[in-house]
């Protein structure tokens, strides 16, 4: 379990993290969602203590991160695949790291072989890794000492689909055996697919946070009908929102007050379902949106 | 709720994991890594080899050129010591820096998050690889005595007191402090070494003009010049007033900045 308690960084006058409170549950995948620039990787980098915090709290598995005996054994972090001495080869990162932890040297070779990289590819120097090699180096750092968290910041990035999708069923099968995942994402598309619980974060605020299932109901109803026309003017004179979008109407309002309001204008529903992915979208682009247009303000 | 998310987890309570209680990191693994971390890049290992080449070279040079008299131990010894003394500091400077020119620090400070133990730790590995080196240098220079003395059949001249070696140990360990010191206050490596050789060449000629100009430097000097005060050593034999001018030069030359730069060190953002 990972909690964040009101955590803000300021540098000089700008805020770029506004007392940002959450947390990540064990047996979960937490997904921290939210554009360039939101505060994501600050919020990251204080968590395990590389940025002191202008206040705030967090822990990890119920201690401040800087009081954990061994923290590789107990917490995964990536926060830059790139950030590693280019002079070195990826297996020489990984053998520091298992010497620091004091594990067994055969763990070397076991996450080499977890991440997929060659005996070849693994004596390279890291200067000539590409992006992808150097993310899978990273989680490689990041599983080596067996944690019970793990905390990776934007872990896709440079993967190829086939990358993606193998780093995807690494984290369901880690958060499945009881481990605590947060990773963070700029693309809604990659975290959606993976992640359980949302945490939305916009210019430094977290503007939502949930169980993915959740946020997907808040997100509305769709609904259809032969009159789209008709059915949009019966949601609004029931006092609900309505939007025409692919081909029907999505409105605030839940499914049975979708109903109701049909029912009682007389128009014959062709379709009724809680919005979904699409719905998401939406709420992130909404979300971030109000948070760009303040920015503009200020 | 939704059950047609595939990926969604719908059972946590099976999950719970038996909760172990790591051990904390000896100190003395993080000197071990840190050690290791000084000779597993090109830098780190080339600097090592340039060092005990030019002290074979070194070697080889006073064999082949210096004069019969002038095959002593002293003469050895300096002509490896004089490039050990230049690079050692270099060595000082690349382990605290790569930390964050090459943005290792990212993994390191994540693993032991408290700064100062591998501050420490490289503190230790510099004394360690300063005093090894240094051992080495006096080996090679007292094989070459031997051997050179042999070969031109003259006696073999054993000049260096065991008083005159601990002064130039203590230099030279005064030289890699300096550049531990400039690496912890200045965090990037070009800057430091472009730094620490303004200091090793620069400084001495600007101070040695002015004192041969104006006398009231030439008096001052020694109680502002650290470089000059470094350099006497080589020479030995301190009074308790050379002693006190080096302490005084070094705490402000030396401690003042490394304290700042420790302080520093300890709160800065690691990105
Ligand atoms: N050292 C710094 N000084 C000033 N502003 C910073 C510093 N580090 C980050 N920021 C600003 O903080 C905000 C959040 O950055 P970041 O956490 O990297 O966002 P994200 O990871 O979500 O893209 C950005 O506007 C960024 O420019
Ligand atoms: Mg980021």
């Amino acid at each position: 379990m990972i909690i964040v308690d009101s955590l803000s960084k300021k540098y000089g006058g700008f805020t770029a993290v506004d007392h940002v409170t959450f947390r990540a549950e064990p047996g979960r995948v937490t997904g921290f969602l939210g554009p360039n620039g939101a505060g994501k990787s600050t919020t990251m980098r204080i968590m395990v203590g590389l940025t002191p915090a202008t206040s705030g709290t967090s822990t990890v598995l119920g201690r401040r991160y800087a009081d954990l005996p061994n923290p590789g054994r107990e917490i995964g972090v990536l926060l830059d695949a790139s950030a590693q001495h280019a002079g070195r080869t990826g297996r020489e990162i990984l053998t520091l790291a298992q010497r620091t932890m004091r594990i067994p040297r055969d763990r070397v070779d076991e996450m080499l072989d977890l991440v997929s990289l060659s005996d070849e590819e693994s004596d390279r120097r890291v200067r000539d890794y590409s992006l992808g090699m150097r993310q899978r180096l990273g989680i490689a750092t990041a599983l080596i000492g067996d944690p019970e968290a793990l905390v990776l910041d934007e872990p896709a990035n440079g993967l190829d689909p086939a990358g993606i999708r193998w780093m995807r069923d690494l984290l369901r099968g880690f958060a499945n055996k009881g481990g605590t995942v947060l990773l963070s994402s700029h693309l809604l598309h990659e975290i959606e697919v993976i992640a359980d619980d949302l945490v939305v974060i916009g210019n430094g605020r977290i503007v939502a946070h949930g169980t993915k299932s959740d946020l997907l109901a808040a997100a509305g109803t769709f609904a259809s009908a032969a009159d789209l026309a008709a059915l949009a003017k019966a949601l609004v004179s029931a006092g609900h929102t309505a939007e025409e979008s692919l081909g029907g109407v999505r409105t605030d309002a839940d499914p049975a007050q979708v109903g109701r309001a049909a029912l009682a204008a007389g128009v014959p529903l062709t379709e009724l379902r809680p919005a979904d992915g699409a719905g998401l979208e939406e709420m992130f682009l909404e979300l971030t949106k109000d948070d760009a247009r303040e920015e503009v303000a200020a | 709720m939704s059950t047609a998310t595939v990926m969604e987890n719908t059972d946590t309570a099976e999950s719970e994991r038996p909760r172990v209680e790591h051990a904390p990191i000896p100190f003395r693994t993080v000197v071990g890594v840190e050690l290791r971390k000084a000779f597993d890049t090109r830098s780190g290992f080339w600097l090592m080899v340039a060092m005990a080449a030019t002290g074979v070279i070194a070697t080889g040079a006073v064999l082949a050129f210096a004069n019969d008299s002038d095959l002593t131990y002293d003469n050895f010894g300096a002509a490896i010591g004089v490039p050990m003394t230049i690079l050692l500091p270099v060595v000082a400077i690349l382990a605290v820096t790569g930390e964050w020119s090459q943005r290792a620090g990212l993994t390191t400070f994540t693993l032991v998050p408290h700064r100062g133990r591998v501050i420490r730790a490289k503190l230790a590995v510099t004394v360690m690889i300063g005093l090894a080196s240094m051992v080495l240098a006096f080996g090679i220079g007292a094989i070459g005595n031997v051997v050179g003395s042999g070969l031109r059949g003259v006696d073999t001249v054993w000049d260096l007191s065991f008083t005159s070696i601990l002064y130039i140990v203590g230099a030279d360990l005064i030289g890699m402090m300096i550049g531990f010191m400039l690496g912890v206050l200045m965090r990037n490596s070009p800057g430091a070494i472009v730094t620490y050789f303004s200091y090793w060449f620069v400084i001495p000629t600007i101070s040695g003009l002015l004192a041969a100009n104006q006398d009231w430097f030439e008096k001052a000097q020694p109680w502002v010049d650290f470089n000059y005060n470094q350099g006497q050593m080589y020479d030995g034999g301190f009074d308790a007033t050379s002693w006190a001018q080096l302490a005084v030069t070094g705490t402000v030359w030396l401690l003042l900045p490394l304290a700042f730069g420790l302080w520093r060190v300890v709160r800065a953002e690691v990105k």
